[in-house]
Formats: structure tokens, C-alpha cells, sequence
């Protein structure tokens, strides 16, 4: 299972460096969406798919899932949300100040 | 007791929520923020002192006990940092109150300001792993906010690719925290610096620790990874552009040291003295050179943070007590200085209207005080004595020759010089010469735009004639953070 958790994270993640190299100011911002999507995954890979019984220990169960990592992911969602909904305003007002999408053309030189 | 040290990040928290409420209402809200920077400023001194006089303090978040609940560690150099972080955006506030259009300041300034710091001293205090990367996002989110504050088309244009390099940093962090914790399955930093020693620092783990060196090396902008900083930092306002320039890469910094003393320290002949040393050369020697190359005020301020984070990387890369000391001196000399030197652009720009050096002029005769203040910054950040960048950076580079490090610390002394030439350049273009500006702007009074800015000035002085006394604090904070055993038993207590 880990292996093809692997796979997938891995095609995940070329998937958003093609799109945060492309030059579509909507491509960089989508890239930056599937890049923590395949960050997330990464992260609650990492730890072992473990599977088990809810990790309360009163219940006489051997094998416990780590409660940890899905800890951890949820704060990492809740993050990349707030920080996409940004980056998505920031996108539109750029394109807005500068009626253009193509990054190549916000470039700057030495003196504006 | 041990309580007390969340509230460096509850009292900016609570401020910057105030202040939301009251967003339209700038009068009111220069009051509030003033009183709560003066308050915190008061707090924090009174809080390095108790840390410096008792030892560390440990707060156990929800009581649990150390390797399970998030813990927040005040140690003199975390101490160190808060204070330093506390003079400086009281400074750039007070600044901030006579230069920010009211038109600006009603749009949440303030408030991003105040969340900016809750992440910074988080950042600082936390010792969790994960938690350190909470509060960089945290930190981030406010820096976005304020980088873009006033939505100039060209702050649009470049802080859209500060978002975007710092996104894929933090990305990146994750990735860093979840190997990690596959490798040693903790998150709490003493208890990390235990599992790592046991598993002795080879092949994966030095690939881990390469990756969050990679991660903090974006962003406190070492070499190859500094490219985003100095057009975004062009920006902003003087007093934001002052504050990040201040603040922000020494996150990074700061975050850099203490994951490579406290965790990462077993294969220092690798880690340390090839690739953070390499790293720190370059980072001093480019950056310089894009300073030379510049003719803008502000740029050439901005490419002086990227030189200066080399000098503060190389001490821990030479990685004796004596250069860590010279790093930790340097990074108090530099983040004072710097924020001066940024606050002193505002206020040349406030009379002259811009900050191409070619346009400017003459500042001397009409503006005295600005010249000469700029003029004790400007040659304490180069290094010459008696101000405090003579005495932070001898350690550093005494300490390379002492190691036989001599490239990197003949490239230290180069940079130096490379460094006071740039100064002398904007001195000479902007405040020497023919009077370019017009008597109308002649005639504008900036004394109140430089009150805020003299304590740091006469900070740097004080830097400088007590050099013994501090350099003795830093050698004190060397010690103790290259002597993990320290930093372990007070977290995990046993």
C-alpha cells in the first residue's frame, strides 16, 4: 500500500512542478494546490498506513492506528486553504493591475 | 511561573484581534498599538532577564508531559531574539505612525502587523518541530498581507512571486517534518536531538537535514536561494520594507542554528563545514557584488541583508564557541542596524520623493541630522570601530583563521571592504554633492520621522563601547546552545 501511495505522491508532485514552471498565472497558483495536496499525502504516508483500533487504550486492542500524522495533516490542510483563498486575490488583483496572465510579461526591470 | 512565556505571543495576538474591530478608527488604533508595543517591549526585557538570571524556562502546553504536548522553550538565545525582535517593530510602529497614510493604516495594517509578531516570537519560543512550521505560516501570512499592503501594481507584480517561492518552501517543510518523523517518530525538538544521536547522523538523516537547510536557507536568503528578496523587499513602505529587512531572514536564521546545533551536530565535517560554510561564502560574496552593482537607496539596502546573513551563517559553519558567539553578536548588530538603515531611506525619501541615488543630493547641507545619523549606521554596518560592527564581525573571522578556514575568512574581509565601498556610495550620492532637490523640499521637517529611529542608532554606539559585557552574553548563549545536553534535560527533565 505504501508503495503505491508512493507512486501516486510522486506523479502528484511532477504534476505540480510542470504546472508552478508553466507561464499561466492560474497554472502557478493550481501547481501551489497540488503541491500540498501531494505534501498531505506524503504525510500521512510517512508514519505507515497503519491499521488498527482508534488509539484508546482501554479497550483491549494490540494494534493502534497513529493518531499523529492525521494530527498533523489536518493543520497542514487548514493552512494551504488559507494560504491558496490569498493567493487566488492576490492572482486576480495582479491580473486586474496588470490585464495580463502571462508571467513573462510581469517582469521587472532595473527602472521602472 | 513558567506561564509567563506565552505571553509574548498572546499580547500581540490579543492586539491585532482589538484591533480587526477597529480597523476605520486609525487614531484609536495608533493608540492601542503604541501602548501594546511599549507593553510588550517592558515585558520582554523584564522576561530575558529572568531567563538570563533563573535559566530556562519550560511551558508544557496543556499540562502534558514533554515529548507528547507542545512545548514552548525560552532559552537566552530565544530570549535574545524576542528582545531584539521587540526594539525593533517598536521602532518601525513608531515610525510607521508618522509615515503610513491614514488611507493605508484603514486597511488592517496594524493588525497584520501584530499577527506578524505573534508568528515571529512564536517561531522563536516553540520547541516543536511542527509547531516551528505553524508559526512560519503564521508569520508568512501576515508578511503576505503586508507586502502587498497598499496594492501598488508593481507590489502586486513581485510579492506574487514571494507568495508563490515561499508556498513552495513551506511545502517543502512539510515534506522535511514528515521524513523526519518517519525516521525518529517524535516531533519534539530535545527529544529529536536525543533519536538522532542514537541513530547517528548517515544517509537519510543527512538527507533530511540538507532539506531543512535547503527550506530555512530560502527564507533567510543564502546563496543560490536569495533571488526572490530584493525586489520584493523594494515594495513596500520604508517602515514595512524596514521591519522585514529587520526581521524576517533572521526567522530563518535564527530557525537554521537551532536545528543545526541541537538536532543536526554529528557529522559537522560534512553539514557544517562544507556546505553551510560554501553556502555562507557565496551568500556574502553575490550578495555584496549586487549591492555594488546597484544605484538605488533601497536595493542596494536589500542586497546588504543577503551579504550579512553569510557572515551569520559562516560563524555557525566555523562552528567553534567563538564564531557561534560572533554569529549571535552579529545577528543583534545587524538586525538593529539594518532596520536604522531601512527607516533612514523613508526618511531621505520623505524629502527627496525617491530613492534613485542618481536623482539625489545634497541631503547634507539641508538635512544634517539625517546625514550624520545615516553616516554612524552606514559605517557600523561596514565595520569600523567603535561601533558594533567592528566587534561582531572580529569574532567571526578570528575565529575562521583560527580554524585554518582561510578562504572563507579572506572572503569575509573582502566583503567588508566591498561592503563600505556601497556605503560610501550612497553617502556620497545622496547626501554629498549638489543639492538636487527642490527648496520647497528642502524645507521639510523629518525630526519627527527621525526620533524613532535615533534609539537605534544610539543602540549600535552602545553595541560598541560595551562590546565586552555583550560578547560576553553571546559566548554565554554559544555555549549553552552548542551543549545540547543542556536544552534536552530542562525540556524532557530527567
Amino acid at each position: 500500500m505504501e508503495i503505491l501511495m508512493s507512486i501516486v505522491i510522486g506523479i502528484v508532485f511532477a504534476v505540480s512542478v510542470y504546472l508552478l514552471l508553466s507561464k499561466n498565472l492560474i497554472r502557478v497558483i493550481l501547481g501551489t494546490l497540488t503541491i500540498s495536496h501531494g505534501v498531505h499525502l506524503l504525510l500521512i504516508t510517512m508514519s505507515e498506513l497503519q491499521r488498527g483500533a482508534p488509539p484508546l487504550l482501554d479497550l483491549g486492542e494490540e494494534s493502534f492506528t497513529d493518531p499523529l500524522p492525521q494530527a498533523l495533516v489536518l493543520t497542514a490542510i487548514v493552512i494551504s486553504f488559507g494560504v491558496t483563498s490569498m493567493l487566488l486575490v492576490m492572482g486576480y488583483r495582479t491580473y486586474k493591475a496588470h490585464e495580463t496572465e502571462d508571467l513573462d510579461k510581469l517582469r521587472g526591470s532595473a527602472d521602472e | 511561573m513558567s506561564n509567563l512565556i506565552i505571553l509574548p505571543i498572546i499580547i500581540p495576538f490579543i492586539a491585532g484581534a482589538i484591533l480587526t474591530i477597529f480597523a476605520k478608527r486609525h487614531k484609536l488604533q495608533r493608540f492601542i498599538s503604541g501602548f501594546t508595543m511599549l507593553a510588550l517591549l517592558i515585558f520582554t526585557v523584564y522576561l530575558a532577564v529572568l531567563v538570563y538570571q533563573n535559566g530556562m524556562i519550560v511551558l508544557e502546553a496543556g499540562n502534558w508531559p514533554a515529548p507528547f504536548a507542545i512545548v514552548l522553550v525560552a532559552d537566552n538565545f530565544a530570549m535574545l531574539m524576542l528582545l531584539l525582535t521587540a526594539i525593533i517593530s517598536t521602532a518601525c510602529l513608531f515610525f510607521a505612525f508618522k509615515t503610513i497614510t491614514p488611507k493605508r493604516e484603514k486597511f488592517y495594517f496594524y493588525p497584520f502587523y501584530f499577527f506578524l509578531l505573534v508568528g515571529v516570537n512564536g517561531a522563536f519560543l516553540t520547541g516543536d518541530i511542527f509547531n516551528l512550521f505553524v508559526f512560519f505560516e503564521v508569520l508568512l501570512l501576515a508578511s503576505y498581507g503586508l507586502i502587498v499592503h497598499g496594492g501598488t501594481s508593481y507590489q502586486l507584480r513581485e510579492s506574487f512571486k514571494y507568495v508563490i517561492i515561499n508556498v513552495f518552501t513551506s511545502a517543502l517543510f512539510v515534506v522535511a517534518v514528515a521524513w523526519l518523523y518517519s525516521v525518529t517518530g517524535t516531533l519534539n525538538m530535545a527529544h529529536l536531538s536525543e533519536r538522532v544521536a542514537e541513530l547517528e547522523q548517515t544517509g537519510v538523516v543527512n538527507t533530511i537535514a540538507m532539506m531543512f537547510f535547503v527550506v530555512f536557507a530560502t527564507k533567510g536568503a543564502l546563496f543560490p536561494l536569495y533571488f526572490w528578496l530584493p525586489k520584493s523587499y523594494f515594495g513596500p513602505p520604508a517602515a514595512i520594507a524596514a521591519l522585514f529587512g529587520g526581521l524576517l531572514t533572521k526567522v530563518g536564521i535564527y530557525a537554521i542554528i537551532r536545528v543545526f546545533t541541537l538536532i543536526f551536530y554529528h557529522d559537522i565535517g560534512y553539514t557544517h563545514k562544507i556546505i553551510i560554510t560554501v553556502a555562507a561564502g557565496f551568500t556574502m560574496l553575490l550578495g555584496v557584488l549586487g549591492a555594488v552593482s546597484q544605484f538605488d537607496f533601497k536595493r542596494i539596502l536589500s542586497y546588504h541583508i543577503i551579504s550579512q546573513v553569510g557572515y551569520m551563517v559562516m560563524g555557525l559553519g566555523i562552528f567553534t564557541p567563538l564564531a557561534v558567539a560572533g554569529a549571535i553578536f552579529y545577528i543583534a548588530h545587524h538586525m538593529i542596524v539594518k532596520t536604522a538603515l531601512f527607516l533612514f531611506e523613508g526618511a531621505a525619501k520623505r524629502v527627496t520623493g525617491q530613492s534613485d541615488l542618481r536623482q539625489m543630493g545634497g541631503l547634507l547641507k539641508t538635512h544634517p541630522w539625517l546625514a550624520w545619523l545615516f553616516f554612524i549606521a552606514a559605517i557600523s554596518l561596514a565595520g569600523i570601530p567603535p561601533f558594533s560592527g567592528f566587534f561582531s564581525k572580529f569574532p567571526i573571522i578570528l575565529a575562521g583563521f583560527q580554524e585554518g578556514q582561510y578562504i572563507i575568512a579572506g572572503v569575509a574581509l573582502l566583503v567588508g571592504l566591498l561592503t563600505l565601498f556601497s556605503m560610501m556610495k550612497i553617502f556620497g550620492f545622496a547626501f554629498w554633492g549638489e543639492q538636487k532637490h527642490t527648496e520647497e523640499q528642502a524645507k521639510i521637517k523629518i525630526g519627527k520621522v527621525l526620533l524613532p529611529i535615533a534609539p537605534l542608532v544610539a543602540l549600535t554606539i552602545i553595541l560598541g563601547l560595551a562590546a565586552e559585557p555583550i560578547f560576553q552574553y553571546s559566548l554565554a548563549i554559544a555555549e549553552e546552545i552548542m551543549e545540547p545536553s543542556i536544552y534536552i534535560d530542562s525540556v524532557l527533565k530527567e
